[in-house]
């Protein structure tokens, strides 16, 4: 066996090689090496070339996938549609390259809460959405909890939870007893059963191959026992694993953060299979031991567990705390240690129109900062405005930090203005300027000709600015 | 169920007093109000590969055994432990009588040789630190912020007390404000006589901070040096666009530290800090490398920070300095203070929250020291690294707790 050639290191000639270099277009590209580079980029998978499926290519087909085989296995959980994709990590660091499937999120349930209850919290997983920079923030599966420790508790639960969303699930449950109940109620829905531990592995083993379900390895705390786990539940003949190091607050935090760390090394830089499974953290142990601390508090450091989880390589995360002020942080910094670090921060300059303005709607103006952009143009699209935008060239920095670097200016200002070519679309000569730009106000008045006006400082209030104090 | 714990344990993750809960209890019929904060120039680009990287060891797949195993097979983890060739620079910050200068303490940043809470590594050399802003006059603040400060607003002096005996500071930001031109245009005398009260009212060691004119700075900047010589405040900042010369033989010569400011950009904080090694030492420079709110291009500043971290240890002397983070940036995104739907609401909860979630992810990018805003957000980060540096260790049995847990 060759040694495994790192992303980094990957060229797309050792892929090409082994592709059938028919130049079949088949696959939508011009031709193999062009394919050869895109399954190198990770931007198009080898299963898009079809003549490979043939007899005669099992053996490329084989070595490609070995090849482009991830560090950290990927995992599905549930089925159809809704199916989530866990782990697939090519490796440890942002910068080495972008970051495949993002830290999925699973909201409780327990087979004791109320029926109203268990509905009420699969509507908010389900119905929790925040539109953020062209993406949907979302929530991604159930976990359905075994406190009763009774078989057909959880076997009702289960079912009615199936029956209630398509999400994928997490069984979770201790006694394999139990757990059979639940699989029993929904036997097709791949959940992620949680978990074999060294006391129950067998077992649990047994009904992750019943099921065809993933299945979490779980050692608290003790990297020796969760990797000899893997290797037994592996030659027992379970190739779908979640390790589950153990989630721990306040004291345990340290061993925490260096568990998850070491295993994602180990599999990323050292080549360990055993470690190469994606990783399961539990904020909600918050939860489980809170004492008297009032709700706030516990959620408060539920968010912060699982924000320093996210960061530090947890691909699965079960959290009990539904409200949005703890939740937006986590889903939006998941969405920004997820993206991929090679887009671009600014977008093109020029006019932008919004709505049908006509000439006497207003002209305003931003920066090319990419996120300074699309929160401009998801208010003025939220709110329906008839608008033109000026982006205004400012190297990618936002309005106030672009004034105080002198990359906002009132020569660009007043250039963007005549390049747009808005003089022949509007009649009036009236220029909105960002509140955070009022400081060269008087300078765009002066190189422009336009009268100026001082906008809101955050393009939230624009609507209600507009409605105030527009005149053409 | 057992009587609670006379420790109470459980809750020393997170000491958010109670009159704090109380106070942010009255989140309701708080208006949006204007907000504004200081303005670095957040200039951002990324560039892709790192040079230098470890190649996975070879190690064989794990045969599958004939027939299911009836006993736990044994794979024992082996520690993935790397060695590096550089070690991040030490800092001290302020001065003590016996030291020259008049604090009641001195702080030490830097000296990291694994990346940040590698412990399974290498123990942490020195705990990041976390400075509070403390500004001249009175500036637009959040109303989360706002309800903490409100009666010391305008008091800089009374202000720093504040920041350092009830919210827990180990330094204090003075942010000179009405030196701007464009403000105040306040004198340097008029400056340093502000940093004189605030050396009166509190003993930590202190941060020096401009308004972002690089004239006006550099002059008030040299007066208080200067006058305060030896105490050994950091000196935030020295831009690309100032005269480094000038101010780096000012700061040295009456032996302060110099924080060496530059967008998102790994080449231009190399280039500034080579150009201050002509008049400063290597252990007179902290680097920020530049902060952007959660939401708002954290991802850059984050990549940035772990990717100079490490270019650092592997032996890039250029970038082994310790890092600052303007983590009050975090304020300018608008999810941090705007009132929103119901269902995002209390904001007094997500705007502290918002700060503390921009803390702790660049806390494990490898920040030394922390320029920060509101109590609860300082408090949760203070014990975070309070945790990640102690000798604590997990509690497995109590670990499957959760399973079953009626919350």
């Amino acid at each position: 066996m060759s040694k495994k050639a790192s992303v980094k290191e990957l060229s797309p000639i050792a892929i090409y090689k082994l592709l059938p270099k028919t130049n079949c277009k088949e696959c939508g590209e011009e031709n193999c090496m062009a394919l050869a580079t895109k399954i190198v980029n990770r931007e198009i998978t080898i299963d898009s070339c079809k003549p490979l499926f043939k007899k005669e290519h099992e053996k490329a087909f084989n070595q490609l996938k070995e090849i482009l085989k991830p560090p950290v296995k990927e995992v599905i959980v549930g089925v159809g549609d809704k199916a989530r994709k866990l782990g697939g990590k090519l490796v440890m660091y942002r910068h080495e390259f972008t970051y495949t499937n993002s830290t999925a999120i699973a909201i409780d349930v327990t087979d004791e809460m109320p029926d109203e209850l268990v509905t009420e919290r699969i509507r908010k997983t389900e119905s929790y959405t925040f539109e953020y920079i062209g993406n949907t923030l979302k929530l991604d599966m159930i976990a359905v909890r075994s406190t009763s420790n009774d078989p057909e508790k959880f076997k009702a639960t289960v079912k009615k939870v199936s029956e209630a969303t398509k999400l994928p699930l997490v069984l979770i449950a201790l006694n394999t007893n139990v757990m059979e109940a639940g699989l029993m109620a929904a036997p097709k829905a791949r959940p992620l059963i949680y978990a074999a531990t060294k006391e129950n592995w067998k077992d649990m083993a047994e009904l992750a191959l019943m099921y065809n379900s993933p299945l979490v390895a779980s050692a608290p705390n003790d990297l020796d026992t969760l990797t000899s786990l893997a290797k037994t539940l592996l030659a027992y003949g379970v190739q779908d694993l979640v390790l589950d190091p153990g989630t721990f607050i306040n004291e345990g935090l340290t061993d925490t953060i260096n568990n998850f760390t070491m295993l994602r090394r180990a599999a990323t830089k050292f080549g360990d299979e055993l470690a190469g499974f994606p990783l399961m953290a539990v904020p909600m142990v918050a939860w489980a031991n809170k004492g008297d601390s009032a709700k706030e508090i516990v959620e408060w450091r539920e968010a912060t567990t699982a924000a320093m989880l996210t960061v530090r390589y947890a691909d699965i995360m079960v959290m009990h705390g539904t409200d949005g002020w703890a939740l937006l942080p986590i889903t939006v910094l998941r969405q920004n240690i997820y993206t991929d670090p090679r887009k671009p921060v600014a977008v093109a300059p020029g006019l932008k129109v919004f709505g049908t303005p006509d000439e006497n709607s207003p002209v305003m103006f931003t920066s090319n900062f990419a996120l300074t952009f699309y929160t401009v143009a998801s208010d003025l699209e939220s709110s329906k405005t008839n608008a033109y935008l000026i982006v205004v060239e400012t190297e990618g920095s936002a309005i106030d930090s672009g004034v105080a670097g002198r990359k906002l200016t009132a020569e660009r200002v007043a250039e963007a203005l005549k390049a747009s070519g808005i003089e022949g679309k509007v009649k009036h000569r009236k220029l909105i300027i960002p509140g955070k730009a009022t400081r060269i106000s008087g300078e765009i008045e002066e190189l422009s000709g336009w009268k100026v006006q001082v906008g809101p400082r955050d393009s939230s209030e624009i609507p209600k600015y507009l409605t105030e104090k527009w005149q053409p | 169920m057992s009587k609670p714990d006379k420790k109470d344990t459980d809750d020393s993750g997170l000491k958010l007093s109670k009159d704090l809960l109380e106070a942010l209890a009255k989140f309701q019929e708080i208006e949006l109000e204007d907000f504004q904060l200081e303005a670095p120039e957040l200039e951002i680009i990324f560039e892709q590969g790192f040079a230098g990287q470890m190649m996975p060891k070879l190690k064989l797949p794990t045969a599958i055994a004939v027939g299911k195993p009836t006993a736990m097979l044994q794979a024992p983890f082996t520690l993935p432990i790397e060695t590096y060739s550089g070690k991040i620079a030490q800092v001290k910050l302020g001065a003590t009588r016996s030291e020259g200068g008049t604090r009641g303490r001195s702080l030490v940043v830097g000296g990291e040789v694994s990346p940040a809470f590698y412990t399974f590594e290498r123990p942490t050399t020195h705990p990041p630190v976390v400075t509070l802003d403390v500004f001249d006059m009175e500036v637009p603040l959040s109303k989360a912020v706002k309800m903490h400060v409100k009666d010391v607003v305008g008091d800089p002096a009374a202000w720093a007390k504040l920041a350092v005996e009830k919210f827990g500071a180990d330094m204090v930001t003075v942010h000179l404000i009405s030196i701007d031109p464009l403000l105040k245009d306040a004198t340097p005398k008029a400056a340093a006589n502000t940093v004189e009260n605030i050396l009166q009212a509190v003993d930590v060691p202190l941060v020096i901070g401009g308004c972002g004119d690089a004239a006006k700075d550099t002059a008030v900047f040299a007066e208080i040096c200067e006058r305060f010589k030896g105490e050994r405040f950091l000196i935030s900042s020295v831009t690309r666009d100032m005269d480094v010369e000038k101010c780096g033989k000012f700061i040295k010569k009456n032996g302060h530290a110099v924080l060496s400011f530059t967008p998102m950009d790994m080449n231009l904080a190399r280039e500034l800090n080579r150009r201050l090694y002509d008049y400063v030492d290597k252990d007179d420079i902290i680097m920020d490398l530049t902060t952007a709110a959660l939401g708002y291009g954290l991802d850059y500043a984050f990549t940035n920070m772990e990717r100079a971290r490490i270019a650092g240890l592997m032996g890039d002397g250029e970038l082994a300095h310790p890092m600052s983070s303007g983590t009050t940036n975090a304020w300018a995104a608008r999810e941090a203070w705007l009132k929103m739907d119901a269902q995002w609401e209390p904001r007094e909860l997500r705007g502290p929250l918002w700060e503390v979630t921009t803390a702790l992810t660049l806390l494990l990018a490898g920040v030394d020291l922390f320029m920060m805003m509101h109590p609860a957000a300082v408090k949760t980060l203070k014990e975070t690294v309070k945790h990640l540096t102690g000798t604590g260790k997990a509690d497995p049995a109590k670990f499957y707790d959760w399973v079953a847990a009626k919350p």
